[in-house]
């Protein structure tokens, strides 16, 4: 069955094709089914290759040589395991309920720009599903590269905005410089191990003195900072919101952004033997997840606070790495998929029904209203928050535990964000759903459910968000039912080899998760009865709530320290080196060369005479080419 | 020395010596006489080959017909001393040099030639550049080309009355 | 007597032909010029028909080597006689045009 795999990406490349070609010529209804069915294709086979990987274990297939030169061979090779079928499922998954959903969301678009939206969001499939299919880092980062264009087509979708441009050129940009530092590490690994497959690499990583694992993960990490928006490389995803809304839930919380944590899981062997890495990676990943959480407290559009809120948890999810908590980070990327997801979508009914008003300061009292959305955005706040038994609750907890063994500072530094993170989400909550509708009279007039296209998709979402923790049971509550820790034993074993077991006191856990819980639930009732009559105030915030609501000054902080210096030194370039140097130059070879031709057609005189002296003269010279040796010279000086 | 090698000499004189003083005369009139002299001379180099057959075409073809050609053709266009162009003197310097260079090249490589070391010429006897031998190659195995010479001829004929008419 | 004469012979006449071709403007000096070429390779040719006649009738004396040469010697003739006609005529008719021999008039081909 692993043989099929192959036919993973092939789908949604098909669907790409097919929607990205026939744009002009299919019908609305058309675009919508190719484009999700191709996802569902994808899924049934990514099911079909899970249970495969279950029964049989992992498999490589090998499609044909993608580049061999010299002794480096890099095959186009597609790897099946435990990992890349978890994260398959994940993206076809929700990538296919974001599809459905996205048939209604997008339905105002005209036929040519609504199959222009399908064929994006199916190339951004294919791209990811590359990303985790690939059996070596050069397959990745062709899938690499592929999810940050598409994030710069779909941020870009409504390309007549400017402002939505800038973000797309910033996402895009900022990626970059992320992936500058994925293909240098590339090119270490290739030049010290001359392979960069993964079996090869991580079976070869011995050989590899300490100072070279350290420049790769941390090179690697660059990367993954990049793809995953964590400090300094994080302001892109906020910015990314200007996309459609389901492209916000399926590329900038579900999938893409998980891209580095999934490289970083499947270069674990690597980090574990690179400690220096693996404390920076805990401590960017602690920073952002707090910094990020503070934004998110003051932020007043309902994407915005999402998109902090990714941030965050994207942060905790490098926290789980950088402590080795390997099975923790990726299981916390599966229940952020499901809540986020819904989260977003959820925020997308809501501006849909708002009729794309995003702030939430015109909301209010949407609870009647939307019933569906009310509920399911409820449940995903909870699974956020981390409450138990939502599935929230199971990841990050399994993160902050493995943190706490690690170093108890970053247990309650995280568990600060945690709170901050159960309160901004349900301060957006109850402005939101809570209290009395602050919109126009005609926005309330236009309220309404969106159609089922759209709560389909997001009860099955709350669904997952609700039971998707107990696939990952801590081990407290009953042995061996951590079933995704058994499931993913074979991915991380090398590591969990090299790891010293931290086992703590089950008292002590017990006590960690009550008093967590406890404090959210605190937090909660806080933010709940603090912004439920919220009302809509001229004030200006001051201190350090101005601050936050400006994101710490970071976008401006970066405009003065990068892109003006930039833009003074690219203007250098263009008004000066361009038009002095570079235009004298081009110029000057072309003066050159007229001048030049305007002489040579002298020779051309038009008289036989002078061409019969250059024929002579020229075979004279040949013969002496010719039969170059010293007889000819001798006889020459002999007459002379 | 015997009177081969004499005849050899002499010929081999009169025919550079007049050669060069086809390009001296100022005279066109003067070069075509000097011109029938290198025929003449070559003529004599064919005897001496005893290509019999030959030198007396030559003498026919050549110093009669052709330099006759010639000759009716300047004294009807009245060239003399006066109406000859001259060259530049470095062009005739330049040509003179080139022509020189030329020479000495070629002449370096038939030095160097181990093939034509000990090869002679038959001189003075053979009998292949009789008429008799020549005409049995010519009419068998030379036929079709003697034919289209006739051609040749015919088309040049026309081509030369079409040119000269006055249009 | 030895070929190499023959051949320095005959390069000495090509090479005076060469250099009169050069040097001289006037167009039917030219031509004779290459009249001269002509013959020096004819001549030329003849020595060499006789050089390979002389070594085959070595071997076999019924020999008939080296007619061919002399026969190609008789084409050239043929052919040499055509061109003169036709040269003539149109120096003939360059000088009607221009009254004038001077190659240095026929400079067409620059433009």
């Amino acid at each position: 069955m692993s043989k099929l795999v192959y036919l993973i990406p092939l789908f949604p490349l098909l669907g790409f094709l097919i929607n990205g070609l026939g744009r002009k010529s299919l019908s609305k209804s058309m675009v919508g089914i190719i484009g999700s069915g191709a996802i569902l294709a994808s899924f049934v086979v990514s099911l079909l290759v899970f249970f495969d990987v279950k029964a049989n274990g992992a498999t490589v297939v090998t499609l044909f040589n993608f580049i061999q030169a010299d002794r480096l061979t890099i095959p186009f090779a597609f790897q099946a395991d435990q990992l890349s079928a978890l994260f398959l499922l994940i993206i076809t998954g929700v990538g296919f309920l974001i599809h459905l959903y996205s048939t209604a969301y997008m339905h105002e678009e005209e036929g040519p720009h609504f199959a222009r939206y399908f064929a994006y969001l199916n190339l951004f499939v294919f791209s990811m599903l590359l990303l985790v299919l690939g059996a070596n880092y050069v397959i990745m980062f062709i899938g690499w590269e592929g999810v940050g264009l598409c994030s710069y087509l779909l941020i870009g979708y409504w390309f007549k905005n400017d402002q939505y441009n800038y973000a797309a050129k910033k996402a895009f940009v900022m990626n970059r410089i992320g992936d500058l530092g994925f293909l240098l590490a590339l090119f270490w690994l290739i030049s010290k191990l001359g392979t960069v497959n993964y079996s090869d690499v991580f079976a070869q990583v011995n050989q590899l003195s300490s100072f070279d694992i350290t420049a790769i993960t941390v090179l690697l990490f660059v990367g993954a900072m990049g793809k995953s928006a964590q400090i300094p490389l994080y302001t892109w995803l906020p910015d990314a919101m200007a996309g459609p809304t389901p492209v916000s839930a399926l590329i900038h919380a579900a999938t893409m952004v998980t891209a580095g944590i999934y490289m970083i899981a499947r270069s674990n062997i690597l980090y574990t033997m690179a400690p220096a890495t693996q404390t920076l990676v805990a401590i960017v990943g602690l920073v952002t997840a707090v910094f990020a959480a503070t934004i998110a407290l003051k932020q007043n559009d309902i994407k915005k606070v999402l998109a902090y809120s990714t941030v965050s948890q994207l942060g905790y999810m490098f926290l789980g790495l950088g402590v080795g908590a390997y099975t923790g980070a990726v299981f916390h990327v599966m229940t952020h998929a499901f809540f986020k997801a819904l989260l977003f979508l959820g925020a997308g009914s809501v501006i849909h029904a708002m009729h794309h008003e995003q702030d939430i300061r015109n909301m209010g009292g949407l609870k009647k209203y939307l019933p569906v959305t009310h509920i399911t955005f409820l449940l995903g706040c909870l699974a956020i928050a981390g409450i138990p038994p939502f599935s929230g609750f199971f990841s990050k907890d399994e993160i902050l535990m493995a943190a706490y063994a690690k170093n108890p500072l970053y247990y309650f530094i995280g568990l600060a964000g945690a709170l901050m993170t159960a309160f901004y989400m349900f301060r957006l909550y109850s402005i939101t759903f809570l209290g009395n509708f602050r919109g126009t009279h005609e926005q309330e007039h236009h309220l309404h459910e969106s159609p089922s296209a759209m709560t389909i998709p997001l009860i099955i979402l709350a669904v997952l968000s609700v039971i998707g923790g107990f696939v990952g049971i801590p081990e407290v509550f009953a042995s061996n039912a951590h079933s995704l820790e058994h499931f993913l034993a074979p991915v991380f074993a090398a590591s969990t080899q090299l790891k010293e077991a931290h086992h703590m006191e089950a008292s002590e856990e017990y006590l960690f998760m009550a008093g967590s819980t406890t404090a959210i639930i605190l937090i909660i009732v806080l933010a709940v009865r603090s912004y439920k009559k919220y009302q809509r105030t001229t004030a200006e915030n001051t201190g350090i709530a101005k601050v936050l609501e400006n994101k710490w000054y970071i976008d401006e902080l970066y405009d003065a320290l990068v892109v003006n210096p930039l833009n003074a030194f690219a203007g250098f370039l263009k008004n000066v080196v361009e038009k002095s140097g570079i235009d004298g130059v081009v110029n000057g070879v072309g003066r050159l060369v007229g001048y030049g031709s305007r002489q040579l057609r002298l020779l051309q005189s038009g008289q036989v005479g002078s061409y019969i002296l250059v024929m002579v003269m020229v075979m004279v010279v040949f013969v002496l080419i010719w039969f170059n040796d010293a007889t000819i010279m001798r006889f020459f000086s002999k007459i002379f | 020395m015997d009177t081969i090698q004499i005849l050899f000499y002499a010929l081999t004189v009169v025919a550079l010596f007049s050669a060069i003083m086809v390009l001296v005369s100022k005279n066109p009139v003067h070069s075509v006489l000097w011109l029938i002299g290198v025929f003449f001379a070559i003529s004599g180099h064919y005897i001496l080959l005893n290509a019999q057959f030959l030198a007396i075409v030559n003498l026919i073809v050549y110093a009669g017909a052709i330099m006759v050609l010639f000759l009716f053709v300047i004294m009807l266009m009245n060239l003399n001393n006066q109406s000859e162009p001259q060259k530049h003197i470095w062009i005739k310097l330049a040509g003179a040099i080139a022509g020189g260079c030329f020479l000495m090249v070629l002449v370096s490589l038939v030095r160097q030639a181990v093939d034509l070391e000990h090869k002679s010429v038959l001189v003075g006897t053979g009998d292949i550049g009789l008429i008799r031998n020549l005409g049995k190659a010519l009419f068998s195995d030379f036929v079709v080309p003697f034919e289209i010479s006739s051609v040749l001829f015919l088309s040049a004929m026309v081509g030369a009355v079409v040119i000269g008419k006055k249009d | 007597m030895p070929i190499q004469y023959y051949i320095y012979l005959c390069l000495a006449l090509f090479s005076i032909g060469i250099i009169g071709v050069l040097t001289r403007r006037n167009a039917i000096i030219v031509f004779m010029c290459i009249e001269l070429m002509l013959n020096a390779v004819n001549l030329l040719l003849v020595a060499f028909s006789k050089m390979h006649h002389g070594a085959a009738i070595a071997v076999n004396p019924a020999s008939q080597t080296g007619v061919e040469g002399q026969l190609f010697v008789f084409f050239i003739m043929v052919v040499a006689a055509a061109e003169v006609s036709v040269g003539l005529a149109i120096i003939v008719m360059l000088f009607r045009n221009t009254h004038s021999v001077d190659i240095n008039f026929l400079n067409r081909l620059k433009n």
